[in-house]
C-alpha cells in the first residue's frame, strides 16, 4: 500500500505514488463513449480498469452499504465499485476510485460522499476516490483533469455520440448479424490509435473523419424492414446504463423496435449553458459567463460536425443543435430549471416528437425528485400539444421487477403499432 | 373458420374466453391459479376439449403474468390493456373511459379524443390483492367486507397510495374501537381516491364509464364508491356482465393476425413449457441437511421460561397483554417468571371482545388459587384496554421487549422484534433502551405479510413457512416493501419458481428488509453482541436462520417469542409500585358492554376522527385525538414553536401597511412559502398589492387539486399545492405569485445554498398540469433570493414589465421585504429563547422537531406538534437554534439550505443536556436520505438518541406515539429516572 495522505478536511488523496502503483477502478455507464474515455485516460500514464459487471452481486452489494432509499445509479455506481474491490480480483491495497461530481443541487452531487460513507463501513476506508469534475472540486496531487486531457476527452464523447447514434439505426436492420458492432469496434480502436498519436482532434481533423464514419456506417446492409423508433431519456444513468435500465435497449431490439437515445454532447453543453443562464436570472460574474459562452461555443462547433457528417448520409436521421433543442422547450419550463436533466429531459422529449419519433421510454430512478417535474410533470402537456405522443414513464429499483417494467413498455408499443396502423 | 381463443393470465387468475368467427362468445372461464400458471391455463383447456378437439384455433395470451408464458409456450401475446381497449370497443360503443381493477394492477382507457391508456406505476397498491389484504386484517371475507360496506356511517381518510399505507391507517382505527363497517367502506373509498387520483393525471373523467375487473364485478359497495364520488348517474356508470373476463374477451378478438394452429398443438405448447424453468437468480439454502435443522432445534429450544405447573400452582400472578396491531397476546406469569396461562390470537378487528373472552377464562382459571396482583398493557389497542378494562399500568412497547429481553439474556445489547406489521430494533446501552428504530410505513415487510401470500398461495402459514426450509434455491426477492414484493413473486411464477422457492426467498427478504433497510446495518458488530430477536415472525424457523445467516452470527430466541410484549408487560406490573389491583372482576366483565360511535372533533382544523367507546355503566373512552380537548380538557399549554410560527405566519395576508391599489395578489401557502412569506408579503404589501393567501391546508383541499398531480409518488408537501392553487383560482384574486426557486437564502452554513428540485421547479409543474391556470395571471418566474443586490434590479425590471412599478419603489420594497424576513427570524429566535427559558424553569425536556419550513403545517404533521407538548415536552423548531454554533465542514455535501440547518440544530442539541431532537422526513424525500444517516452520526456521536418520523398523507399518529414515548422512556432512563 502507498503511504497514506490526507487534506485538511480529513479527506484521502490520490497520491503521485499512488498514479504509479495504484488501478483506477471506473464504473460504466455508456460503454462506447465510456471505452474511448478510458484509453484517453490511460494515455495520461494512469492505470485505470472500465468496470463491465452487471450482476444481482453488485445491487445486492449497493443495498447493504448505501441507504436504501437513495436513489437507484448511487446504488448500483456505489455497489459495482464495492462489489469489485471485494471479488479477490484487484489488490485492495493497490485500488482506487473514479467517480464523477456534478455539483448541482440534486442528490446525485452527493454520490462521491456516499460512496467514501459506503467504503468506511465496509472496512476500505484505505481506498483513494478520485473526483471527475469540471467545477475545480476536490483536487488531488496524482491525479489532474489537465487541458490536454479536456481537449482529448471533448472530442471522445462527440465521437462516441456519432457511433452510437449511427449503430443505433443500423443494429435493428442488418442483413448480416454482428456487422454493426464490428464497426463500431474497427472505428473505436482506429480512434485508439489516432488518440495515441495525438491525431483525429480538433475541428479541423474531426469534420472529415466524421463524414468518414457515417460514410462507413452507410455501407452495412440493412434489411428494409419496418420497425418501430423509440425513443429513450430520462436520468443520465439509467437511460444510458444497461446496468440501470434492465438491458433495456436489448429489451427493445427483440420487440422489434429500434432505440433512439439522444446523447450525451446535449447533456454537457446543458451543464455549461445552465452557468449562463445563472447568470442572467440571478446576476453574478460577467468573467464566468464569459468563459462558459466560450467552452460552449467550442463544444458547439464540433457538435456542428457531428450533425454535418450525419446529414452527409441521407439514410440517416439527422441531429439538431443544441441550441434548436433549448429553442423547442420554451413555454414548459424556463431555462433556470437545471437539477438533475432539467429543461433537457423535456426538450430531448419534444425533439424525438418533431423528429417522428412519438413513442418515449422515460426513464428514472424510482423517487428522482428533477424528474417529478421535468419528467413525468411534463406527459400531460405534451399529450395536450401532441396528441400522437406515446410516453411511458418506467421507475427503476433495486425492488422493481422486470416483468412489471416490461409490461408497461409492451402498452406503450401496442398503442404504438396501433397508431400506425390507422392513417 | 378456426375458433378464437382469448387467455388472460393475471397475477391470481387465469381466464378463458371463446369466441367463434362471428365473435360471438362460446365460453367463458374463470379460476385461481395459485401461482401454478401454466398448469392452470391448460387445465381450463383442457375442459373445453371435447368442443375443440381437431379444430384449428387462433390463441393470443394476454395479463401480467401471460407474458412469460407466452415467451416459454411461443404463443403470441397481447398487451392486456390494448386487449380490454378493443374489447370495449366492440361491445360497449359509445364509452368514454374505462376503469379496470385487477390482481395487482388498475388501468384506464380514455376513448374520445385521443385514445390514453394508463396503468398504475410500481408504487400503487390500490386493487384487488389491497382489497383481500385488508379483508384479511378485518378477518373477514372480500364479499363479507362487502357487505359490512353497505352499512357505513361514515368515511375515514385512509392513505390511498399504496397497500403498505393503508394498512397503518386502518389498525389505529381499529385497535380504538372504530367500526369494521366504516372501515370497509373506507378501504372502497381509498381504492376510488387512488384510481382516480392517481391514474387520471389532469384528464377529466366524465361521461359514460365502464368498469371492469374482478374486484368492480363482484363488490358492490366499490361499485358505490366509485359512482358517488364521479357523481355517475344509472346510464353513465355501466358495469358490464362478465365484467372480469374483458381482457380475455379482447385478446380473443385481436386474434385475427394470428396464424391458426391445431388445437392440440396449443396444448402441446403449453404442456410443455410446464416443465421449462428459467430460474436464474437464487440464494444459498436456508438449511443444507435435516440434521442442521436439528441442531439448530436444540440450540434455540434453551431459551424457555421457567416450567411451572399450571394446574396445581397457588399464589400471585401478574398479568401482561400486549394488544398488538393484529394479535393480541395475554401472559400470566409467576413472580419467579413462569407461565402460567397464555393466549395468543388474531384480534379479528376487535381487540376489546378478544380480550374479554380471555379475561372471563384467565379469572375462571384463576377462581381462589390465584391471586392476580397486578396488571399490564402495551401495545397499539393499549389505551383503549386500559380503560375497558382498568389495567393497572400502561407502557411503550420498546420498554416492555427490552424487560422481557432482559429476563432471557441480562446482557442483551440489540433487540429485534418483528411482529404482523411492525418492526422494532433497538440497542441497550448502560442498561437503557439508547437507539430505536422502526420500520417505516413503506417497508412493512412483516409477518403478516407473509400469511397474506402464504392464503394467496393457498397454504397456511405455519406449513408455508415449512415449505421453504429444505428448498435449495431460495428465490431473491429484493428486499423492499410489500408491493414490490409482490411483482418479484409474479416474477418469480413467470419464471416458474416452486411455492417452496418462494416460501424461502420471502422468508430471506423479511431478514433482509430488516437488516438493510431498517436497521441499516452492514456488519453484524453495527448490531450487538448479545442480539435477542423475538415477535411472532422469529418463530418461523426460516426466518430465524436466515436472519443468523445474514448477520453470520448465532442471536437468543426465546421460544416465547410471540408472547414477549405480554411477558415484558407481566414483568413489569410485577415490578409496578403504584396503584395495583384494579383489572376488572369476575362479576365486572360479566357485566362488561362495550359500544363504539364514530365522531368528529370540531375543535380546531386537526378534525380528528374520533371513536367514542361507551362501557358499561356509562363509562366513556375517547379515542383517535391528538390533544385533550375533547375530553374536556385545555389544550397542551406547554410552549410549542411550532404553532407559534404557524400562526404567526398566517397573520401576513391583507394590505399590510400598503394601500392594497395594485390589485390582489395571491400566494398558495405551501413549500418554501412558509419560509419565504415574511418576505414576498412585505415586498408585495409594500407595492400596495393587497395580499390574498390560500386556505390552511385540509385534506378536501388537497381532494380539490388530487386529479391534476401528474406524478404519485412525489412528496405530500408538493401534492398539497394543487388544492391551493385551485382554491385561489377559485377565490377570483387578480394574479397569483409563486415563484421558482432553485437558490434559498445563502446563510453561509454549508457548501452551498440550494433549495431541493421539487421546491425549486413545484411552480412549472402546476403552470403546464393545471389547465385551469392558463386563464389566470401566474407568475412562475425564477428568483434568486441569495443575492440581494442583483434581485432589487432583477425584481425592479419584472414589477416594471408587469404592473408597471417604477423601479425605484421595487428597490426601496426589496430592502424592506429582507428587513422584514430577517425581523421574523429573530423573532422565531427570540421566542426560542423564551420556550428554553420556560422550560429550564419548570424542569421540563426540550424537544427540537427538525424538518423543513413546511412541516410546520398540521395537514402535513398531522398534529404531531399537540401531540408531543400533551406529553409535557417543550417543543423548538431547527430554525430557531442553528446559529448558535458555529459553521463546521461535514461529511457529506451539505448543499441545500434546510440541511445545513437540521445539521447545525443537531450539533447544537449535542450540546445540551436537557435537549433531544426528532427529524421529520417527507415520505418520497430522496435528498432525506443523505440527510437522515449525517443527522444520526451527528446526534450520536453526541450521546444523543436519533429519532426519525416519516410522514405522508397518513393521518394516524399510532406509531409517531411510539416514536415519542419511546424516546421519552429512553431519555428519563437514561436519566436514571423509572421508566414511563
Amino acid at each position: 500500500m502507498a503511504k497514506l495522505v490526507y487534506d485538511d478536511n480529513g479527506r484521502l488523496l490520490f497520491t503521485k505514488e499512488m498514479k504509479e502503483t495504484y488501478t483506477l477502478l471506473m464504473p460504466q455507464m455508456l460503454p462506447v463513449t465510456f471505452a474511448l474515455m478510458q484509453k484517453l485516460i490511460q494515455l495520461e500514464g494512469y492505470k485505470v480498469e472500465l468496470l463491465d459487471t452487471n450482476h444481482r452481486g453488485i445491487i445486492d452489494t449497493g443495498l447493504k452499504y448505501v441507504h436504501n432509499d437513495t436513489c437507484y445509479p448511487a446504488l448500483l455506481v456505489i455497489g459495482q465499485l464495492i462489489e469489485a474491490v471485494n471479488s479477490g480480483k484487484y489488490d485492495p491495497d493497490k485500488i482506487a476510485l473514479m467517480i464523477t461530481q456534478t455539483g448541482g443541487g440534486c442528490r446525485a452531487s452527493n454520490y462521491i460522499h456516499l460512496l467514501r460513507k459506503a467504503l468506511a463501513k465496509a472496512g476500505l476506508g484505505h481506498v483513494p476516490v478520485v473526483s471527475i469534475n469540471m467545477s475545480g472540486l476536490e483536487k488531488n496531487p496524482g491525479f489532474s483533469l489537465g487541458l490536454r486531457l479536456i481537449r482529448r476527452m471533448v472530442p471522445a464523447m462527440i465521437y462516441g455520440d456519432l457511433l452510437v447514434h449511427l449503430a443505433n439505426q443500423c443494429r435493428p436492420y442488418e442483413v448480416e448479424a454482428g456487422m454493426t458492432d464490428a464497426l463500431v469496434t474497427r472505428w473505436t480502436d482506429r480512434l485508439i490509435a489516432l488518440f495515441v498519436k495525438g491525431q483525429g482532434l480538433g475541428r479541423k481533423k474531426m469534420a472529415p473523419l466524421m463524414k468518414e464514419i457515417a460514410a462507413d456506417f452507410a455501407q452495412i446492409s440493412l434489411t428494409g424492414e419496418k420497425k418501430t423508433p423509440v425513443g429513450i431519456v430520462g436520468e443520465i444513468y439509467v437511460k444510458f446504463a444497461p446496468l440501470g435500465n434492465n438491458n433495456l435497449e436489448d429489451f427493445l431490439l427483440s420487440e422489434n423496435c429500434e432505440p433512439v437515445v439522444p446523447g450525451l454532447t446535449d447533456f454537457l453543453l446543458f451543464k455549461i449553458d445552465n452557468r449562463i443562464e445563472d447568470v442572467a436570472l440571478y446576476g453574478g460574474s460577467f468573467f464566468k459567463k464569459k468563459l462558459a459562452g466560450i467552452f460552449k461555443g467550442y463544444i458547439e462547433g464540433l457538435q456542428q460536425c457531428m450533425i454535418d457528417a450525419v446529414a452527409s448520409q441521407p439514410k440517416f436521421r439527422g441531429l439538431v443543435p443544441f441550441s434548436e433543442l433549448k429553442a423547442g422547450v420554451g413555454g414548459y419550463l424556463g431555462y433556470g430549471n437545471k437539477m438533475g436533466e432539467g429543461w433537457l429531459l423535456t426538450a430531448e422529449m419534444i425533439e424525438l416528437i418533431h423528429a417522428g419519433i412519438p413513442n418515449i421510454v422515460c426513464t428514472q430512478p424510482f423517487g428522482c425528485l428533477p424528474n417529478h417535474v421535468a419528467g413525468k410533470g411534463m406527459i400531460r402537456r405534451l399529450k395536450d400539444n401532441f396528441p400522437q405522443s406515446n410516453i411511458v414513464s418506467i421507475d427503476y429499483d433495486p425492488g422493481a421487477t422486470k416483468i412489471n417494467q416490461e409490461n408497461r413498455i409492451k402498452l406503450m408499443l401496442a398503442s404504438a403499432r396501433r397508431a400506425a396502423q390507422t392513417p | 373458420m378456426p375458433i378464437k381463443i382469448g387467455i388472460d393470465i393475471g397475477s391470481t387468475t387465469v381466464k378463458v374466453v371463446l369466441l367463434d368467427e362471428e365473435n360471438t362468445p362460446l365460453y367463458r372461464v374463470y379460476t385461481r391459479h395459485y401461482s401454478k400458471v401454466r398448469e392452470a391455463a391448460a387445465e381450463q383447456l383442457r375442459q373445453v376439449a371435447d368442443r375443440l378437439q381437431g379444430q384449428d384455433v387462433r390463441v393470443l395470451i394476454t395479463g401480467s403474468a401471460g407474458l412469460g408464458v407466452s415467451n416459454a409456450s411461443n404463443i403470441d401475446f397481447v398487451q392486456e390493456v390494448y386487449a380490454t381497449a378493443a374489447a370495449v370497443e366492440k361491445y360497449i360503443p359509445g364509452t368514454d373511459a374505462v376503469i379496470e381493477l385487477g390482481g395487482e394492477d388498475a388501468k384506464i382507457i380514455f376513448f374520445g379524443g385521443t385514445l390514453e391508456e394508463r396503468m398504475n406505476g410500481s408504487c400503487a397498491g390500490g386493487t384487488g390483492s389491497f382489497i383481500d389484504q385488508m379483508a384479511t386484517l378485518l378477518d373477514v371475507t372480500a364479499p363479507e367486507l362487502d357487505q359490512l360496506s353497505l352499512q357505513h356511517e361514515k368515511i375515514y381518510p385512509i392513505a390511498s397510495r399504496c397497500g403498505v399505507f393503508a394498512k397503518s391507517d386502518i389498525q389505529p382505527i381499529l385497535n380504538q374501537g372504530g367500526r369494521k363497517e366504516d372501515i370497509a367502506a373506507s378501504i372502497f373509498q381509498a381504492v376510488v381516491d387512488q384510481t382516480v387520483g392517481g391514474l387520471t393525471q389532469g384528464r377529466e373523467l366524465t361521461g359514460k364509464i365502464v368498469f371492469l375487473g374482478g374486484p368492480l364485478a363482484f363488490l358492490q359497495g366499490l361499485r358505490d364508491r366509485f359512482v358517488e364520488t364521479l357523481e355517475l348517474d344509472a346510464d353513465h356508470a355501466v358495469f358490464p356482465e362478465h365484467a372480469d373476463t374483458f381482457a380475455a374477451l379482447g385478446a380473443a378478438l385481436c386474434t385475427d393476425d394470428v396464424a391458426p394452429m391445431p388445437f392440440e398443438e396449443l396444448l402441446k405448447r403449453l404442456d410443455e413449457s410446464v416443465q421449462e424453468t428459467g430460474l436464474t437468480d437464487t440464494l444459498p439454502p436456508i438449511f443444507a441437511s435435516e440434521n442442521e435443522v436439528e441442531d439448530f432445534r436444540t440450540r434455540h429450544a434453551k431459551a424457555a421460561p421457567e416450567p411451572v405447573d399450571a394446574d396445581s400452582y397457588r399464589g400471585d400472578a401478574y398479568l401482561g397483554i400486549d394488544a398488538g396491531s393484529t394479535t393480541t397476546k395475554l401472559v400470566l406469569i409467576t413472580p419467579e417468571g413462569g407461565i402460567l396461562r397464555s393466549f395468543y390470537g388474531s384480534n379479528k378487528g376487535n381487540p376489546i371482545t378478544i380480550v374479554l373472552e380471555e379475561l372471563k377464562q384467565l379469572r375462571a382459571f384463576c377462581g381462589d388459587r390465584i391471586n392476580i396482583r397486578s396488571s399490564a398493557v402495551t401495545g397499539y389497542g393499549e389505551d383503549l384496554i386500559k380503560n375497558a378494562f382498568h389495567i393497572d399500568l400502561g407502557l411503550v412497547e420498546t420498554v416492555a421487549h427490552y424487560r422481557a429481553a432482559r429476563h432471557f439474556n441480562p446482557q442483551v445489547d440489540f433487540i429485534i422484534d418483528i411482529g404482523g406489521q411492525d418492526m422494532k430494533c433497538f440497542k441497550i446501552r448502560n442498561g437503557a433502551v439508547d437507539s430505536i428504530l422502526l420500520n417505516e410505513a413503506c417497508s412493512s415487510g412483516c409477518g403478516s405479510f407473509i400469511e397474506t401470500f402464504a392464503k394467496a398461495l393457498g397454504h397456511d402459514i405455519a406449513e408455508f413457512a415449512t415449505l421453504g426450509m429444505l428448498d435449495q434455491t431460495p428465490t431473491n426477492l429484493g428486499s423492499r416493501c410489500t408491493v414490490f414484493m409482490n411483482s418479484s413473486v409474479k416474477q418469480a411464477q413467470k419464471e416458474g419458481a416452486g411455492v417452496e422457492s418462494i416460501s424461502a426467498g420471502l422468508s430471506l427478504s423479511v431478514v433482509k428488509n430488516a437488516i438493510y433497510k431498517v436497521i441499516r446495518a452492514a456488519t453484524a458488530d453495527d448490531l450487538g453482541q448479545h442480539i435477542v430477536v423475538q415477535g411472532g415472525t422469529f418463530l418461523n424457523e426460516a426466518v430465524l436462520r436466515g436472519f443468523e445467516l445474514e448477520i453470520g452470527r448465532e442471536v437468543t430466541r426465546p421460544t416465547i417469542a410471540g408472547l414477549m410484549g405480554a411477558y415484558g408487560a407481566a414483568l413489569s406490573a410485577k415490578d409496578f409500585e403504584g396503584d395495583t389491583g384494579n383489572l376488572l372482576d369476575a362479576t365486572a366483565l360479566g357485566n362488561f358492554t362495550h359500544m363504539a360511535k364514530p365522531g368528529m372533533c370540531k375543535a380546531c382544523t386537526n378534525r380528528c376522527s374520533l371513536t367514542i367507546n361507551t362501557f358499561d355503566g356509562g363509562r366513556k373512552f375517547i379515542s383517535g385525538n391528538r390533544c385533550s380537548v375533547p375530553l374536556g380538557g385545555e389544550r397542551g399549554t406547554e410552549p410549542n414553536l411550532m404553532r407559534y410560527k404557524y400562526k404567526r405566519l398566517l397573520t401576513m395576508r391583507g394590505k399590510g401597511d400598503g394601500t392594497g391599489v395594485r390589485g390582489t395578489m395571491g400566494l398558495p401557502l405551501g413549500m418554501n412559502m412558509y419560509e419565504n412569506l415574511p418576505f414576498w408579503f412585505a415586498l408585495l404589501t409594500k407595492l400596495d398589492f393587497e395580499v390574498v393567501l390560500s386556505p390552511e391546508s385540509t385534506r378536501e383541499l388537497y381532494q380539490k387539486g388530487q386529479r391534476t398531480i401528474p406524478s404519485d409518488t412525489v412528496c405530500y408537501p408538493a401534492k398539497l399545492l394543487h388544492g391551493h392553487v385551485e382554491h385561489l383560482i377559485d377565490m377570483g384574486v387578480d394574479a397569483i405569485f409563486y415563484p421558482c426557486m432553485p437558490y434559498n437564502f445563502d446563510e453561509g452554513k454549508g457548501d452551498n445554498h440550494y433549495n431541493c428540485p421539487v421546491v425549486a421547479y413545484y411552480p412549472e409543474l402546476l403552470r403546464t398540469n393545471m389547465p385551469r391556470l392558463a386563464g389566470v395571471r401566474y407568475f412562475d418566474k425564477y428568483f434568486g433570493l441569495h443575492r440581494p443586490k442583483d434581485l432589487e434590479r432583477i425584481a425592479g425590471d419584472f414589477f416594471l414589465t408587469e404592473f408597471g412599478v417604477p423601479k425605484q419603489e421595487t428597490v426601496t420594497a426589496v430592502r424592506h421585504a429582507y428587513k422584514a424576513y430577517e425581523n421574523f427570524r429573530q423573532e422565531v429566535r427570540g421566542e426560542a429563547e423564551r420556550c428554553i427559558a420556560y422550560a429550564r424553569e419548570h424542569d421540563k425536556q426540550i424537544l427540537v422537531v427538525a424538518g423543513r419550513p413546511y412541516h410546520i403545517d398540521p395537514e402535513i404533521n398531522h398534529g404531531l406538534d399537540d401531540l408531543i407538548c400533551s406529553y409535557g415536552l417543550v417543543l423548538i423548531t431547527e430554525d430557531s437554534i442553528d446559529h448558535l454554533v458555529a459553521p463546521e465542514k461535514r461529511k457529506v455535501l451539505n448543499q441545500w439550505t434546510y440541511h445545513a440547518r437540521m445539521y447545525d440544530s443537531a450539533r447544537y442539541v449535542g450540546t445540551q443536556p436537557d435537549m433531544e431532537l426528532i427529524q421529520l422526513v417527507s415520505f418520497g424525500c430522496g435528498i432525506d436520505a443523505i440527510s437522515t444517516d449525517e443527522m444520526r452520526d451527528i446526534l450520536e456521536a453526541a450521546g444523543k438518541l436519533y429519532t426519525q418520523i416519516k410522514i405522508d398523507d397518513i393521518s394516524n399518529l399510532g406509531t409517531v406515539k411510539i416514536r415519542i414515548r419511546s424516546l421519552i422512556a429512553a431519555t428519563e432512563a437514561l436519566r436514571g429516572r423509572s421508566a414511563l
